[in-house]
Order: C-alpha cells, then sequence, then structure tokens
C-alpha cells in the first residue's frame, strides 16, 4: 500500500477578467504514487504545474486554485485521509507538521522575521503537541537541532541574522520536529550557490535515510534529482510525461521531452554546443491539442497534434506518456 | 594590429566598507586587490564566479563605474574611469559597457511596457531621434535575442515569461552597440531549459558580434560551458584564475575545488562523492577579517603559515594560483603541520552564521 496514491487529479486556477472566465489548466490528469522511505524527485520548466501539484497534495489549494477532479489519497498507518475531501480543522490538527511538512525556497514565510528561531519552535509545538514542560520542550529542542548537524545557538538569533543557506536548514529542522511521514520541499536551494544548495541536501538526504520517511522534492535542477533522487517524475504543461527510477530517467529516458533536458544539460569537462528547446512554454489557458508538446517535438506526427498519448507502463517502473513509445509497444 | 591593446584593464582594484564590530578596524575589503584584463581584439567571455557574499557585485559595480574603488583603476579602452566626470563622457561609457541583472522583473517597472524602455533606450543613446526611428533598431535587437517587436508590443513585464523578459533585458543591452556586457547572475533565477537559452545567447553575441562580456555567476555549469577564461573569488581575493578548461577542469586551489566537487553532476554514477560531507559552518565577516589565507577555516591542507600571512600567486601549470601549496614555498612547508583533512571545525560566535 503506498503513502500516497494521487488519481487523475485536475486542479485549476479559474479567474474572472473583464468578466471573461478563464481556467488555467495547471495540474491536468496526473497520477501518482508515493512508497515510504524514498525520495521522489519532481522536474519540469517554471510553471509547468510543479508548485500546484504540491498545493493540491499538501492540502493547502485556496482560491483562485479549485480541485475539478481526481482523488489524493494518503495511509499514514492509523490514519487515512482524502486530500480532497477532508475538513480543514482535521487537516490542521492531525496532518500538518506531524504527518505531512512542508519546506519551500527562501523559507522566510514559515519563519516569523520579528521572533526569535526558537519562538518559531515554540509556536508550532505548542499548536500541534502542547507544550507541558517548557525546560523538557527547550532541551528536546536543542537535541533535534544538534543531532541534524546545527550550531544550537541559531535558536537564539533572528531570522535575518541567518545566512540563506542556514535559513533553509533551520527550516528543515522545524518541518522534521514531529517526524512526518511525508516531507514536501519545493525549489528548497534555488536561491543558494552550489556549496550550500550541496550541504542543505545533504542534510535532507540523511534525514531521509535515518528516519525512512519519504521525501518529495521539487526543482527544475536535474542534476540534484541525478545525486539526491530514488525515482523522478518529469512534468511538462501540467501533466506527468515520464516517470521511472533516477538511473533509466538518465541513462534511457523513452520521452522526447526527458530526452532533450538529458542531452542539453551543462557539465564541467563538456564544450559540446547544447541547443536549448525552440518555441515557448505553452500556455495553460489554452493549451495545445493532443500531446502538449508537440509543438516542440522535433518528433512530432500527426496523431500527436489530435490525440493525447496515455500513460504506457514499461518495464522497471518506467512511465511514459507519447505516441512513439505506444506504436513501439503495440 | 596592435596585440597590447586592451578592451578592460583592472588594475589591482580594492574595495573597501566600513562595517563596524566583527573585523578589526570594522573595514571590510570586498574587493581585495583584484586584477585581469581583457584583450580589444579578441573578443572573450571572461567569467567570475564565488559563492554568494564574495564580492562579485561589488566589482561589476565598479567596473560598471557606479562605485569608486577604494584603491586601484579601472581602465576602459585607454581611459580611466576616475576621470569620466562630465554628463557626455558618462554617456559614452554607459554606451559602450552595458549591464544584465540577476533580476529582470527589477530591471522592468510591472507599470510600464517593455517596449518603452527599448524605444527609450535607443533614443537615450542617440541611435534613433524618435520612436518611429527606433522601431527596426529596436526590432533588430529583439531579433538578436530569438524574439521580436511584434511579440512583445503592449505587453506588461507580467505578461512574459521569465526566460522571455530576461532575453529582453539582454536586447536592451544590445541596443546602444556596446562593447562589453556586464552581467551580473543573468541566469541565477531562470530554470534550467532557459539558462541555456540565455547563455547560448552571450556565445553568438561572442562570435558573431564580437561583443566581450563578464559573466558573473555561482554556476559553474554555465561558466564552463560558456567561458574562456574565469577568475574563482573568495572574499574579495582572487584565489584562481585563468582558461577555463584548466581552472574547473582541473582546479588546483582547494576553494576551487571545494566549488568544483560541489556542483551535482547530471549523472547517476558520482552519487557517493558528491555526498561526502562538508562543512558549512564558515562565517562570512568572519573569513573577510582573516589576515593569513581567507580559505585557512575551511581547508583540508591548512598549515600554520596559511593562518599568519596571505600566500602569494604564483603561476602553476597555465593558470594563476594564490595558495602556499604550489611554487617554491610548498618544497620548504612543513607537511606533519597539515591538518589531517576534516573539514569540519564550524565555530560560530556571532554575525551571520
Ligand atoms: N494564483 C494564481 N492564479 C492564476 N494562475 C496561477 C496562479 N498561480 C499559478 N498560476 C499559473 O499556474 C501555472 C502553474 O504554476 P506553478 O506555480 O504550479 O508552476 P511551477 O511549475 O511551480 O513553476 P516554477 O518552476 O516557476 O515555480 C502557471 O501557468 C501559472 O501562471
Ligand atoms: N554598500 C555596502 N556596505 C557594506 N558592505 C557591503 C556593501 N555592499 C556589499 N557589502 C559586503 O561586501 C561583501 C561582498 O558583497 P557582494 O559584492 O554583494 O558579493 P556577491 O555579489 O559575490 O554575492 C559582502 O560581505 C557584503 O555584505
Ligand atoms: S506524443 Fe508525439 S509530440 Fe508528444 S512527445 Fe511523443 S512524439 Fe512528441
Ligand atoms: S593557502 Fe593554505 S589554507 Fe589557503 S588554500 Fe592553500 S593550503 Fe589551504
Ligand atoms: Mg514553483
Ligand atoms: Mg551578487
Amino acid at each position: 500500500m503506498p503513502l500516497l496514491q494521487v488519481e487523475n487529479l485536475r486542479a485549476y486556477y479559474r479567474t474572472q477578467v473583464y468578466g471573461i472566465s478563464r481556467s488555467v489548466r495547471a495540474v491536468d490528469d496526473v497520477s501518482l504514487e508515493l512508497f515510504e522511505n524514498e525520495i521522489y524527485g519532481i522536474a519540469g520548466e517554471s510553471s509547468c504545474g510543479k508548485t500546484t501539484l504540491i498545493k493540491v497534495i499538501s492540502g493547502t489549494v485556496k482560491p483562485p486554485l479549485r480541485i475539478e477532479s481526481g482523488h489524493v489519497l494518503y495511509d499514514f498507518g492509523a490514519l487515512q485521509v482524502d486530500m480532497t475531501k477532508i475538513d480543514p480543522e482535521e487537516l490542521r490538527q492531525t496532518v500538518r507538521w506531524k504527518e505531512i511538512s512542508y519546506v519551500m525556497q527562501g523559507s522566510m514565510s514559515v519563519l516569523n522575521p520579528v521572533r526569535k528561531i526558537i519562538r518559531t519552535f515554540e509556536d508550532i509545538v505548542r499548536t500541534h503537541q502542547g507544550i507541558p514542560n517548557k525546560k523538557l520542550f527547550l532541551e528536546q529542542t536543542r537535541d533535534h537541532v544538534m543531532r541534524l548537524g546545527l550550531p544550537p545557538d541559531v535558536l537564539n538569533l533572528y531570522p535575518h541574522q541567518l545566512s540563506g543557506g542556514m535559513r533553509q536548514r533551520v527550516a528543515i529542522a522545524l518541518a522534521t520536529i514531529f517526524q512526518p511521514s511525508l516531507i514536501i520541499a519545493d525549489e528548497p536551494t534555488t536561491a543558494l550557490d552550489v556549496v550550500v544548495q550541496r550541504g542543505v541536501l545533504q542534510m535532507l538526504k540523511e534525514i531521509q535515510a535515518e528516519s525512512g520517511n519519504t521525501v518529495l522534492l521539487v526543482t527544475h535542477d536535474l542534476a540534484i534529482h541525478a545525486n539526491v533522487a530514488d525515482r523522478v517524475g518529469i512534468m511538462y504543461a501540467g501533466r506527468i510525461v515520464e516517470e521511472a527510477p533516477t538511473q533509466i530517467i538518465f541513462t534511457a529516458p523513452r520521452h522526447p521531452y526527458t530526452q532533450h533536458l538529458i542531452r542539453s544539460l551543462p557539465m564541467i569537462g563538456d564544450k559540446s554546443v547544447k541547443e536549448s528547446l525552440s518555441g515557448a512554454p505553452p500556455n495553460l489557458a489554452n493549451p495545445p491539442s493532443g500531446c502538449r508538446f508537440h509543438p516542440r517535438c522535433p518528433l512530432a506526427f500527426d496523431r500527436c497534434r489530435t490525440e493525447t498519448p496515455a500513460m504506457v507502463r514499461l518495464p522497471h517502473q518506467h512511465r511514459v506518456a507519447c505516441h512513439l513509445v505506444t506504436e513501439a509497444a503495440e | 594590429m596592435n596585440g597590447e591593446k586592451k578592451l578592460l584593464q583592472v588594475d589591482r582594484v580594492t574595495v573597501s566598507f566600513h562595517v563596524g564590530g566583527f573585523i578589526a578596524g570594522g573595514r571590510l575589503l570586498a574587493v581585495n586587490n583584484v586584477s585581469f584584463s581583457l584583450d580589444a581584439e579578441r573578443p572573450e567571455i571572461f567569467a567570475v564566479a564565488g559563492e554568494s557574499g564574495s564580492g562579485k557585485t561589488t566589482l561589476a559595480r565598479v567596473l560598471l563605474h557606479d562605485l569608486e574603488p577604494t584603491q586601484g583603476r579601472v581602465v576602459f579602452e585607454g581611459r580611466d574611469l576616475s576621470t569620466i566626470k562630465r554628463r557626455r563622457d558618462a554617456m559614452e561609457f554607459m554606451r559602450k559597457v552595458q549591464p544584465v541583472f540577476q533580476n529582470p522583473f527589477e530591471t522592468f517597472s510591472p507599470l510600464r511596457r517593455v517596449e518603452d524602455y527599448l524605444f527609450e533606450t535607443a533614443i537615450q543613446f542617440g541611435r534613433a531621434k524618435n520612436r518611429r526611428a527606433a522601431a527596426p533598431i529596436v526590432d533588430e535587437a529583439l531579433h538578436q535575442v530569438g524574439l521580436s517587436l511584434e511579440e512583445v508590443r503592449q505587453r506588461y513585464p507580467h505578461e512574459l515569461s521569465g526566460g522571455q523578459i530576461q532575453r529582453v533585458s539582454v536586447a536592451r543591452a544590445l541596443i546602444p552597440q556596446p562593447h562589453l556586457i556586464l552581467a551580473d547572475e543573468p541566469v541565477s533565477m531562470v530554470d534550467a531549459s532557459l539558462r541555456m537559452s540565455i547563455v547560448n545567447l552571450f556565445k553568438k553575441l561572442r562570435d558573431e558580434q564580437k561583443v566581450s562580456v563578464v559573466y558573473i555567476t555561482h554556476d559553474l555549469a554555465t561558466a564552463y560551458y560558456i567561458s574562456d577564461r574565469i577568475a574563482i573569488m573568495l572574499r574579495g581575493v582572487v584565489v584562481e584564475s585563468g582558461p577555463v578548461e584548466k581552472v574547473l577542469g582541473n582546479p588546483l586551489h582547494p576553494y576551487t575545488k571545494l566549488l568544483q566537487e560541489s556542483v551535482p553532476k547530471p549523472v547517476v554514477t558520482e552519487r557517493e562523492q558528491w555526498a561526502r560531507p562538508i562543512n558549512l559552518g564558515a562565517m562570512e565577516v568572519k573569513e573577510y577579517g582573516r589576515v593569513g589565507c581567507k580559505f585557512a577555516g575551511r581547508c583540508p591542507h591548512v598549515m600554520e603559515i596559511c593562518k599568519h600571512a596571505e600566500p602569494p600567486t604564483l603561476e602553476v601549470e597555465g593558470r594563476a594560483v594564490k595558495c602556499y601549496l604550489y611554487g617554491e614555498d610548498a618544497a620548504q612547508s612543513n607537511p606533519s603541520s597539515r591538518s589531517s583533512g576534516n573539514l569540519s571545525s564550524g565555530n560560530l560566535s556571532s554575525g551571520k552564521l
């Protein structure tokens, strides 16, 4: 039984502009499963719907975003939850922080700028568990922070006194205080430089290995997935177009979009010319017909313009949505 | 042809800021005795790389004549920037040296149409008298970045994607027909695929328009891909510089090695090596305050001398390196005083962690 099953999920932003309603189909028929003890990476270009998918999975859907159809089913052992139906109060009480926690880019929004770091820990622990013994709380928080390799003195500082990398590591410490089943990290290191990025991701990986929980890591940087993820899902225009164990994504990708992404990655030691993808990212308010990648796909043929490719299952937990793969498999 | 002719000469430039507190004397040398030059006859892409807070943007401000160096001088096409006083000269300099910044959404006001900036730039720098005359010039600049006036007409910044708007900011920089483009982290806000389209553009400008580019970045993979030479900065100091194939392909300075190894490679075969634990304990301001080598607090090869005296810069294997491990002194230094290679010493007192 997977920890999370997402089934045919659609979530659109519905807006009214000058009386004309418009829907941005940011998540459009996504299915995926997350298991215990794995790091699942999601990659895809800017505005393809990664953060929107995360919003639905983490239960932070707010208008104009609306779930149109599908299910988001969690199995936390003692507790089963459908995120598309859950009551907000129950979500707050039993799921958030305790079962699912969230680390995002910059992390300023979780850290209160006018309060010391320890106060933020206190607020979260008080709301979700209560603090009957303040001294014990302080001791446990210090231990937790130190176990993650952070200097305990950070607890007495304000967020602005921390560098970007330290702030992200504090955010991870917060996200792991209740040992949740799922940690969601959305571009956790995008604004950081390489050395700090490496340190932050090493920490996330170590925590995962130690606690055996699940990490959902979103980043457009495929090189990070190559080094951190166990499985990778590639998103394009609101859909997952390919999914496989990391090794397969990097050595034997089947979707033309994935193939292009892998081919165009720059690497120290390689000066060969890398072509960038022609054309612009699709407009999700009015996505291309058929395969959404067809206007930019070098291999597109007639069928691609009219018919949406179905997801095909290949051996080794490999899934691809492309007519070429469907026809080869037939 | 005079092979000596320089486009840009940066001669022992130092910028000192007052910071108070953590450092003796309260002065921080954000740029510390930096020298390099670009040839006028041979356009090139010169990368400046290093962690955040290593002085890259401060150096960029000096090169843009936005900040006077505390010491040293910058000479552009034979003219010392400190002698540029009159408005006309300043305009002439700005025409020839154009900036591209990190966040395109800060370059463009959300309330103004994108094309207005382009027309304004064309008129301001004397390429056209009015909007009508400027239109073909603007259109041509947009074509060079793979866009057209047609596509951006009437649009506001938020109606363009991040990659498009960054390409518009490069187009804007091209309108005055600059001789040098100074790009400060131009791709750190855009995703991997758009990143390649922007760096490919710099390559095209160098090869087809003969424009030189100073490419400031912490993205070493694209730096390797497009640049000819690179300078690695650490806390204001250039610790290694030379041809990019040498410096990044086979780094000699321990700091360059750390940076290079930390770049995640898009292959699944080097996961273990990348996962080797590193120390993030070092504090920026504290490293600036070090008297010897700025890397001594994190270096696996640190020796006693590194903590007390600044290492000399020497030519080693076709690049310049500033480290006691190389050169004549290397043989004399006592190997037994080298520490065990343990990077975990992160000590902590005050300031940014
Ligand atoms: N509040 C909103 N109202 C309307 N449309 C929105 C809203 N938020 C996002 N969108 C649109 O939904 C689509 C997907 O956005 P999303 O933030 O999920 O992208 P992303 O893949 O996370 O991109 P990035 O890599 O840039 O973070 C985009 O077309 C975006 O413009
Ligand atoms: N105007 C200023 N006053 C004081 N300190 C400054 C100023 N500008 C930059 N600094 C300091 O100089 C150092 C280098 O900064 P910067 O040039 O922005 O580095 P980078 O661009 O490499 O990230 C940092 O420690 C920064 O805080
Ligand atoms: S379905 Fe057609 S257009 Fe889409 S990726 Fe496959 S070949 Fe290309
Ligand atoms: S000079 Fe000393 S401390 Fe600095 S990099 Fe070289 S060996 Fe390390
Ligand atoms: Mg996002
Ligand atoms: Mg900077």
